[in-house]
């Protein structure tokens, strides 16, 4: 599972982007993630410029 | 806010104000959403364009310029400095100033500005894209167009909402980080360019003055390279060896697409413009030239379409099509070059610096810089001349 930690995120969008599935939404200052539909590729994870989110087996 | 118009605009970056501002020109009504609460903030941009491409698409103002520069450097990984003479000499913005008053030109055309107005989904009917749902202040409304235009930036997802393929490859996207740093001492008239498998793999990093004491300095890798070791964590590395008394004002991440050239930007009802268009250049990052272009050519058509009432994806395609040949050509053949320029090791960067620093001072040019550096690559030649020699 995909784990956000959302007091350290800038909200850039990077992730949004490389989601090939789109299943992570951007608000203002908030980001979430539809974990059923997620597919585990961890794209977001390789991306984000912070490291917010983390891959939890 | 109406529940109706004949254009409405998904994000108040450059791109989004400037197809706003140049549809209401031509008698469009036209709505422009910002999902922040301020147009313009955060700046997720190191600022430096240059002034010959300015200046085809605006007249700039004095305010918006917070700094003017003279060259270039490129930094080779052994620390060797290439000064790079160019004719085209260019200015460090301050975006925010900047996308205020794109925004401000806008409104005076007649464009509604909303901000903290979060767009959640399309109106669709029979296939066509015909409005969006927006969430603003607490509450949500609907609100109909003839033509929706998709300036949502990186994370666009208004494209693929409407079946459009907006999303980047991982080794595409290139993860950045920037601070605004003070407590400094440089020379304001170069712009500086590290590049380094160790600073910066998979892309580069930059240092660029606002005055004497005060720089934006980022970085941006492939995200390929960012698994491991956070942008984030280069940039502080970066810092606190080559300005260890910095203070940090700012400190913003950014994700850019240098993707190859989208073709298919417009479906029945809408259309994309900027980052989600993936209209920066692959090379060097920068967008902003590009995506106002694109967006002049956007939104006249928008205005066109509306006025034929005939907002069908093969109207708008006059969009997509004027946009292959303003820019068609240099995007993919930049694209080329950064599959090989970000490839080079350390060794191979050396040895161009070293080469280049041979040279009198007058073929110090960028053109010769990427012949030196792409000798195992005689194919890209003819690329690089083009896309230099064309001024982009």
């Amino acid at each position: 599972m995909i784990i956000i930690k959302n007091d350290l995120c800038d909200f850039c969008g990077a992730c949004v982007s490389v989601c090939p599935v789109d299943v992570i939404e951007l608000f203002e200052s908030r980001l979430l993630i539809d974990h059923e539909k997620c597919t585990e590729c961890i794209n977001c994870v390789k991306v984000c410029p912070f490291k917010v989110l983390e891959f939890h087996k | 806010m109406n529940k109706f118009y004949d254009i409405v605009v998904v994000g108040g970056g450059p791109a989004g104000s400037t197809a706003a501002r140049v549809a209401a020109q031509r008698g469009a009504k036209v709505l422009l959403l910002e999902k922040d609460r301020e147009i313009g903030v955060p700046v997720r941009c190191g600022e430096a364009v240059g002034e010959k491409g300015l200046r085809r698409v605006l007249e700039p103002k004095p305010e918006w310029i917070a700094n003017k520069i003279e060259a270039v450097r490129l930094v080779a990984p052994d620390g060797t400095i290439v000064k790079v003479y160019h004719e085209d000499i260019g200015f460090v913005l301050d975006r925010k100033r900047f996308d205020y008053d794109l925004a401000m030109m806008a409104a005076q055309q007649g464009v509604r500005v909303v901000t903290k107005a979060y767009v959640y989904g399309l109106l669709t009917e029979n296939g066509t894209v015909t409005g969006i749902k927006v969430f603003h202040l607490g509450n949500h409304f609907q609100v109909k167009a003839k033509v929706v235009i998709g300036a949502d930036g990186v994370e666009s997802r208004v494209g693929r909402w409407s079946g459009l393929k907006t999303n980047v490859k991982l080794k595409d996207m290139e993860t950045c980080v920037q601070m605004t740093v003070s407590n400094i001492k440089l020379e304001k008239s170069y712009c500086d360019f590290y590049f380094s498998n160790q600073l910066a793999p998979g892309g580069y990093l930059w240092v660029f003055p606002k005055n004497e004491h005060l720089a934006n300095i980022g970085m941006g890798i492939s995200g390929e390279y960012a698994a491991h070791k956070a942008p984030l964590e280069y940039l502080q590395e970066f810092i606190e060896k080559k300005f260890p008394e910095a203070a940090v004002l700012t400190t913003v991440a950014g994700g850019v697409p240098c993707a190859p050239f989208m073709d298919k930007v417009v479906t029945n009802g809408l259309m994309l413009i900027g980052d989600a268009a993936h209209q920066a250049n692959p090379v060097t990052g920068g967008g902003i030239i590009q995506s106002i272009i694109a967006s002049e050519i956007a939104g006249k058509v928008a205005a066109a379409a509306v006025k034929e009432n005939d907002p069908s994806e093969n109207r708008l395609s006059e969009y997509a099509k004027q946009w292959d040949k303003e820019n068609g050509g240099n995007h993919r053949r930049a694209y080329r070059l950064k599959e090989a320029v970000y490839k080079l090791t350390d060794d191979e960067l050396n040895r161009t610096a070293a080469a280049i620093s041979k040279k009198p001072s007058e073929k110090q040019t960028i053109v010769n810089i990427f012949k030196t550096a792409l000798i195992q690559h005689p194919k890209l030649i003819p690329d690089v001349i083009k896309i230099f020699l064309a001024g982009n």
